[in-house]
């Protein structure tokens, strides 16, 4: 019983950060109905900024953790945000209103481009940094286990609940939402009414580099080392979490992230480690022969 | 400027006439981009080096040496196409891959393209095969597995040890070896689990160890992965102690798991820094301010072969060296290698060491 909530708190914490990555999918291919193949990458970005972010840190003898954090959140969600503007900008845009496949490509080319740049410019060793939240709470002292939650498992779990929170009602009741939803359901009629698509496009991408940003962080504090390579199996596996929850649902995006962090460390505590990814893949082929569209389903936003 | 301009661009083109002159081409090969791009890195430098001082001393058989080098990322796909590369390039002799899974599909091409290789992959099948072209300056994965195990077994008599792979050729059987190693002295695994190299989180793995009570871990893979199985071992209160093979020697383990890669033992040929005939080359290294660690020297004793073979055979021809190196034994800076009808060392001889304090040594 000990050992099945101690691989809870970790299938959660793991399905917290996919889901995190698999929102900045599932809302690119709401709105403009592509495969963003390079946001893996700009979660790995993000993870190398704040990797330079906390060094910084470090080297202006900053100890306050709370202030840390805080900083590195700014300034990783900041220079990410950037990136992902700058991939919209400069791979997807020119592209588009041509065929279906060239943005599909030229966002692996990115993938490819970001990758070597990063590993170009800071090697390909791994970077690594002091462990920023040691310890953390038992929760329960089991005869012949311990559970505990460390602290920055918690800090992810709570992360990602308040990020979820803000995310919705943006997405429900500010203006951006309404033109977000707007641009999903028909770009054409939402430009006529006045809306700025290209705009609206733009600061769509932003905002899942934000998330992927934020993933980043979550991912240098709790693991402590960061390399080049990181964005491919992250990416891959958070595409599946986007799929599994219905592509271009937000709740979806979030909920198959969790599903899949779950099902992940279940399947490895019981049952044979060595098959993990076929039981992970075999149930999303599954779900997918049941329910087409995922989960959810259709979008949500789209009842609106 | 203009002058600048003009001198840079004579610079160049003596540069690249120099580089032209140099007609024997002999190659390496290895992950040198990608998740091990270090240890690619390492190889570069050890023959670099080594290239370096036998064109000082006039090349073989009166010709300048010239190096090309392959990257295959430690993908069997891409081996294959730098081994057809290389041979389109002409090499007479190839040093190289380093990952068992490109060794093996790359020595195919070397084969019927008449090129010998030397290489530091430790799978068996890389010499079980009977190709001929093959010499391992390493030791093998069962050797590897037996002294790893046995040690285990004496070392941590009556303790819960689990076997733990990556499900790559070479991780896969440096375990497998292991446990076999350890089965036969008597000290049954408590656990035989695998894990998917590249993967960041392996919290699962942790606490299924925990929960089992395992306090050592016999590994076969990767440093990547074991430095951080070990951080998330000391966050989850897990004290556990891993056993692995050569991959180990990378100091890359250090910096990624910190004061934890104090828990990691691992077998290796003895150290060939060690090696007083190697203290000249050693201080050559730490002069150009490059830590002849891990497959550096190596690297550095395979251009050595190349060299001692073909002036020992008067020829470059594959048949000449192939008998040669077969024949012979070469004295090189890991000391004196000599070979078997597979192509195995003669005397390979595995250590146990422990990471301590940022450095390795052989273990008490």
């Amino acid at each position: 019983m000990a050992y099945a909530l101690q691989q809870l708190i970790n299938g959660l914490t793991l399905g917290a950060m996919y889901g995190l990555i698999a929102i900045g999918y599932t809302m690119v291919y709401g709105i403009i109905g592509m495969i963003n193949f390079a946001h893996g990458d700009i979660f790995m970005v993000s993870a190398f900024i704040a990797v330079t972010a906390f060094t910084i840190l470090a080297a202006a003898d900053v100890t306050s953790i709370p202030l840390a954090l805080t900083f590195v959140l700014i300034v990783s969600i900041f220079f990410t945000s950037a990136y992902g503007w700058a991939v919209e900008r400069t791979a997807y845009r020119p592209l588009r209103g041509s065929t279906r496949l060239a943005p599909l490509i030229s966002a692996i080319g990115m993938s490819i481009f970001l990758q070597n740049a990063v590993q170009l410019t800071q090697g390909a060793r791994v970077k690594p940094i002091p462990p920023v939240l040691e310890g953390g709470v038992v929760l329960w002292d089991a005869p012949g286990f311990t559970v505990q939650i460390g602290w920055s498992q918690m800090l992810i779990i709570v992360t990602t609940v308040v990020l979820m929170l803000a995310f919705t009602w943006m997405i429900t009741q500010t203006p951006f939402g309404r033109q977000q939803r707007a641009c999903e359901q028909d770009r054409t009629m939402a430009s006529l009414l006045g809306v700025n698509v290209d705009r609206t496009i733009s600061f769509t991408f932003m905002l899942g580099a934000a998330l992927a940003a934020v993933a980043g962080v979550m991912v240098t504090v709790y693991y402590g080392v960061v390399d080049f390579f990181i964005g491919f199996l992250a990416g891959i596996k958070a595409f599946t979490a986007a799929v599994l929850g219905g592509i271009g649902s937000l709740p979806g995006a979030m909920l198959g992230g969790l599903l899949i962090g779950l099902i992940e460390s279940f399947w490895a505590a019981y049952l044979w480690a060595e098959y993990k990814d076929v039981a992970t893949f075999g149930i999303l082929c599954l779900v997918l022969m049941l329910r087409p569209s995922g989960l959810l389903g259709r979008p949500e936003v789209e009842k609106v | 400027m203009k002058k600048t301009l003009l001198a840079t661009a004579v610079l160049a083109l003596g540069g690249f006439s120099s580089a032209a002159l140099a007609d024997l081409p002999v190659a390496i090969a290895g992950p040198m981009t990608g998740q091990y791009a270090s240890a690619g890195d390492q190889i570069r430098k050890g023959a670099e080096m080594a290239i370096a001082d036998i064109n000082a001393r006039g090349g073989v058989l009166g010709e300048k040496l010239k190096l090309e080098v392959g990257d295959d990322a430690c993908d069997p796909k891409q081996a294959v196409s730098v081994a057809n590369t290389m041979v389109n390039k002409g090499i007479v002799f190839m040093h190289g891959h380093w990952c068992s899974s490109s060794t093996i599909p790359a020595s195919e091409v070397y084969v019927e393209a008449d090129i010998p290789m030397a290489t530091v992959s430790t799978n068996p099948q890389v010499t079980e095969r009977g190709l001929k072209n093959i010499f391992r300056i390493m030791g093998r994965d069962d050797q590897q597995g037996l002294v790893a195990g046995s040690y285990i077994a004496d070392s941590f008599k009556g303790k819960k040890v689990a076997v733990v792979d990556d499900k790559s050729a070479y991780g896969k059987g440096l375990a497998d070896e292991m446990a076999k190693a350890m089965e036969g002295k008597g000290l049954k695994p408590t656990l035989r689990e695998a894990i998917t190299a590249g993967e960041k989180d392996y919290s699962g793995l942790v606490t299924k160890l925990k929960q089992a009570g395992v306090e050592v871990m016999a590994y076969g893979g990767y440093h990547t992965e074991v430095a951080l199985i070990l951080r998330q071992a000391q966050a989850a209160g897990l004290q556990l102690t891993v056993m692995g093979g050569d991959t180990m020697t990378n100091s890359e383990l250090v910096t990624a798991a910190g004061p934890a890669a104090d828990n990691v033992m691992f077998t290796f040929s003895p150290d060939p820094r060690k090696n007083p005939d190697a203290a000249p080359v050693v201080e050559k290294f730490r002069a150009a301010k490059v830590e002849p660690e891990g497959y550096v020297l190596y690297a550095y004793a395979a251009m050595q072969l190349f060299e001692q073979a073909a002036t020992a055979a008067k020829s470059t021809k594959y048949a000449d060296l192939e008998k040669a190196m077969r024949g012979g034994t070469f004295k090189t800076v890991i000391g004196d290698l000599a070979f078997d009808a597979k192509g195995d060392q003669k005397a390979p001889g595995f250590v146990v060491y422990r990471w301590q304090g940022g450095k390795y040594d052989y273990a008490k």
